[in-house]
């Protein structure tokens, strides 16, 4: 069994990062009846013996003692990660897996990464370090940031470059929130694309999410709370958007219901990794299977079901709809409707009790409506997992390498050049030590053939399709 | 002579598990509908093939455990030492932690190399237990990363560590819409090397057995574990004791030798294709009757007509002599050799005449030699009369080639390539596994 370590930067990245945590507990918790300390436990949590204090051994074996996640926390300001300190959490973290400041990066990539980055690499790799050496055998950094500020943004994706220098075999998925368009803060396209670029060149897998899609999401379901249409009672802890508390909903910041969206996505994507099933799919099966060509590693994700009805057996019909639901835009993470556009490899990593048929069924049935590229007709990758998610009996993650994250990145580069052309702002940028004109003019360069390679496999949409001739061998 | 068996990967532990469970549950069931001499005589043998008595209370499975994550292992384990009849030594798996991705080079080049002494080791301590080794059967799927990878590293060791054992591999063939996206690259991956270091490849394909689930036994909501045990019903078909031709009156002590020989007489055509009726539901076995010359109808049919089950059977199809023009028909099923196993009541009077027609093989050998057959009064697994074949023709000649397609429309593309010179392996070996495998399509398409 392997473990994951969780690297959340910035206030968007540690609010997700905190729900995650919650929710990671709440799974285990209504899985693990016997409070042992399993592999499941063991891939996120370490088991610390804190009767002599906060510096105990691990055990790894027997009774739980004290759980403590396998996270790194890191934000320029003290006001985010001091919040979770103080808060229901505050056993889960210790403080040697802090990193903090105090004036935060002004929302500026360059601060947070150039400056920051240089002041505190050393400490965060001696963190990360110790974070590995907990680990048996470690598999994946999952790193949770923003894309529009200073700190997730800027120090975020320098962490992402420190990974791929000091630890190069371990993966690195990035969850990304990207800024919408009516983001408050101006400079958001500048920080986005430089961001870009990075992730381009050194994350294995980014999961890109935006704040306008989790908002529908959230919406959709306070309306069907709200309208009644639904005969019985909605299982509170089914919600995808609910807290592990359930006596929390008043307490809830405005962004928990989005950031357990984001924290559900994550779970699911490591659940055939912790879990049983009777078709395993492992991390490094995502990434091999999911990303043709080195740098078109960007998956559109979608969650279905949003929630469960608390009284009912599972008809065929219900599963069939959660596999339809799956492919419709308004389960989908960011602004973005597969359907209509080119994919290029499918996931679908499918909890609970599920059985092959259903699979093959709803492959079957769906297909005829999706758009594969020509060389992977038949591309989909198949998980089955035997534990569903809480509050559920079955759920779904589909997982797309898809052009329809083309218009997000079209928009961006949109707006980047909107600013860039006028130089609005630039000098808050260039004023910092290792800054140039270049930066820019690279990283909109790097995200231009990005989009480029997603024009071309676009433009074999519609083309007759030629199969290479095979090999003649001679008699 | 006892037969080891390898298993491979989460597939082929899955498939391993079910596969010793049914051979066990076949050898303590009572209907052997047999003489009580005949049914002992069975059972000793089932068991000196298949298990180990030590000192434990229940037969030990001969086998070895592989694979790169633990969860499956620890599953089937457990699973076998819950049923208590049988159980695997606690001392003949090998894991590792983290997975082989779906990806053959990792599995090949990677886990294989790495951790050969292991594996080697565990393998040989198996083999010295048994008293006289009759051969290895390796089980694995050739769509992921551990049996295919590092099953066709393992198959080679093996080869080079038992140069004049017998080594059967049986191959889990995915889902033609899926399972891995890069299943059509490892298959190719795989299939090319096993054809160098194993003695044959015995195939079954998801997509079949998953129709026989659906349309003959019935079952609504299909899992994996209903497809492997089918497929562990059909392996047990063939490789539980029998008494070949010339074998005297005891049971085959050979089988794995006796199936290369009958099956495999020339090293190009090494695919082997498996059928089994009937198939139906436990629960409908009590109001059913068979008659011998019903099922060799049926089965000489299937085989002729390349179905895939007895349903659907074309009854249309018929071997070239039957037909005034002289271009061979279409959809007719050559074979290079055939072997068929009847197993039940009154087997030793049951007219194979049928299966001995010249037209149904090509000329290179005497059909009394391309033909063979293995019996026991001795029924199997409840079934009061069965019937297998196992088929080296063009059985599996169709399917070949549209994996082989898929594979080189992505590779073409240069899609997913970046993922295998990772760790190794480049276009240059890609090409000469498609080479290799273009060939085996060239000979069984001009059979």
């Amino acid at each position: 069994m392997t473990q994951s370590v969780v690297v959340q930067v910035g206030q968007c990245g540690n609010q997700v990062g905190c729900r995650f945590w919650d929710l990671a507990l709440r799974e285990h918790a209504a899985v693990n009846k016997k409070g042992i300390y399993d592999e499941a436990l063991s891939s996120f949590f370490r088991n610390v013996d804190t009767r002599s204090g906060n510096n105990g051994p691990d055990i790894y074996k027997g009774k739980i003692c004290s759980l403590k996640a396998r996270a790194l926390l890191i934000d320029m300001e003290e006001g985010v990660v001091n919040e979770i300190l103080q808060g229901p959490l505050k056993d889960v973290f210790d403080s040697k897996q802090l990193i903090t400041d105090v004036s935060g990066s002004g929302n500026n990539w360059a601060v947070g990464h150039k400056i920051y980055g240089c002041q505190y690499r050393e400490n965060i790799v001696e963190k990360l370090r110790k974070t590995a050496e907990h680990c048996d055998c470690l598999q994946c950094f999952f790193i949770i940031h923003s894309m529009g500020g200073g700190t997730g943004s800027g120090l975020g994706t320098f962490v992402l470059n420190l990974l791929e220098e000091e630890f190069p075999e371990v993966y690195r998925f990035v969850t990304s929130v990207y800024p919408s368009g009516e983001d408050d803060v101006i400079t958001s396209p500048y920080n986005s694309v430089l961001a870009m670029k990075e992730l381009n060149e050194h994350a294995d897998c980014v999961l890109p999410i935006e704040n306008e899609s989790l908002l529908e999401i959230v919406n959709k379901i306070h309306q069907m709370i709200n309208s009644g249409k639904l005969g019985s009672t909605v299982k509170q802890n089914s919600l995808v958007t609910s807290s592990a508390g359930s006596a929390k909903t008043l307490q809830e910041k405005p962004f928990d219901a989005m950031n357990n969206i984001v924290a559900n996505l994550l779970l699911n994507l490591t659940s055939s990794a912790r879990f049983e099933g009777s078709l395993n799919m492992d991390l490094n099966e995502i990434s091999m299977n999911l990303v043709p060509f080195p740098r078109l590693h960007y998956l559109v994700s979608s969650l279905t079901p949003l929630y469960t009805l608390a009284d009912v057996n599972v008809p065929s019909r219900r599963l069939d709809q959660m596999f339809s639901d799956a492919f419709s835009r308004d389960h989908q993470l960011i602004q973005a409707d597969p359907k209509h556009s080119l994919y290029l490899a499918c996931a679908l990593l499918v909890r609970g009790n599920v059985q092959v048929s259903d699979l093959r069924r709803n492959i079957e049935r769906l297909k005829p409506s999706l758009h594969f590229v020509s060389w992977n007709q038949e591309g989909w990758k198949t998980g089955l997992c035997s534990v569903p998610p809480v509050g559920h009996s079955h759920s779904l993650l589909a997982l797309a390498n898809n052009t329809c994250v083309k218009p997000t990145f079209i928009e961006l580069k949109d707006r980047f050049m909107k600013l860039y052309k006028k130089k609005a702002h630039l000098h808050h940028y260039l004023q910092i030590d290792g800054m140039e004109q270049s930066c820019f003019s690279e990283a909109v360069s790097s995200l231009s053939d990005l989009i480029e390679e997603y024009n071309e496999l676009d433009a074999t949409k519609c083309g007759p399709r030629i199969d290479p001739s095979r090999l003649k061998i001679a008699i | 002579m006892s037969i080891v068996t390898v298993q491979l990967g989460q597939c082929g532990n899955q498939i391993g598990q079910e596969v010793f469970s049914a051979l066990c549950s076949d050898i303590r069931g009572t209907h052997g509908l047999c003489s009580k001499k005949e049914n002992g005589s069975y059972q000793d043998s089932c068991k000196e093939r298949f298990f180990c008595e030590e000192e434990s209370a229940v037969p030990v499975a001969r086998a070895v455990l592989v694979d790169m994550e633990p969860k499956v292992i620890s599953q089937t384990l457990s699973m076998a030492a819950r049923s208590g009849h049988w159980k695997y030594s606690s001392h003949s798996h090998f894991c590792q932690k983290q997975g082989s991705g779906n990806n053959w080079a990792n599995g090949y080049s990677v886990h294989g190399p790495r951790h050969k002494e292991a594996i080697m080791n565990l393998v040989q301590k198996e083999a010295e237990k048994c008293d006289r080794l009759g051969g290895f059967f390796t089980i694995m799927s050739m769509a992921g990363g551990t049996g295919s990878g590092l099953g066709a590293f393992v198959t080679q060791c093996l080869r080079d560590a038992f140069p004049t054992s017998f080594i059967l591999n049986h191959v889990v063939w995915p889902y033609g819409t899926g399972e891995v996206i890069v299943q059509n690259y490892n298959s190719v991956l795989t299939l090319s090397h096993l054809y160098h270091s194993s003695d044959a490849l015995l195939v079954h394909e998801n997509d079949v057995i998953h129709k026989i689930c659906a349309q003959l036994m019935n079952i609504k909501q299909i899992s994996f574990r209903d497809v492997n045990q089918v497929i562990a019903h059909q392996l047990g078909s063939v490789f539980q004791p029998t008494h070949t031709a010339g074998g005297g009156s005891g049971y085959s002590r050979n089988p794995l030798g006796e199936l290369m020989e009958s099956l495999v007489p020339h090293p190009e055509f090494r695919m082997l294709g498996l059928r089994n009726i009937p198939q139906m539901p436990e629960s409908s076995l009590p109001y059913s009757t068979f008659s011998w010359p019903g099922l060799i109808k049926h089965l000489r049919q299937m085989l002729i007509a390349n179905a895939q089950m007895e349903e659907g059977i074309d009854w249309q199809v018929r071997p070239p002599s039957s037909i005034p023009s002289t271009n061979k028909p279409l959809h007719f099923n050559t074979s290079i050799a055939n072997l068929v196993i009847l197993r039940g009541k009154d087997v030793h009077g049951v007219d194979l005449g049928s299966f001995q027609d010249p037209s149904l093989y090509t000329s290179w050998l005497n059909p009394q030699d391309a033909f063979n057959a293995w019996k026991t009064p001795r029924a199997f697994n409840k079934y009061e009369k069965s019937a297998a074949l196992v088929s080296n023709s063009q059985f599996l000649l169709k399917p070949l080639d549209s994996i082989v397609g898929k594979a080189w429309n992505m590779f073409a593309s240069k899609a997913y390539l970046h993922q295998y010179a990772k760790f190794g392996i480049q276009e240059e070996d890609f090409l000469d596994c498609f080479t290799t495998l273009e060939q085996v399509i060239s000979s069984y398409t001009n059979l």
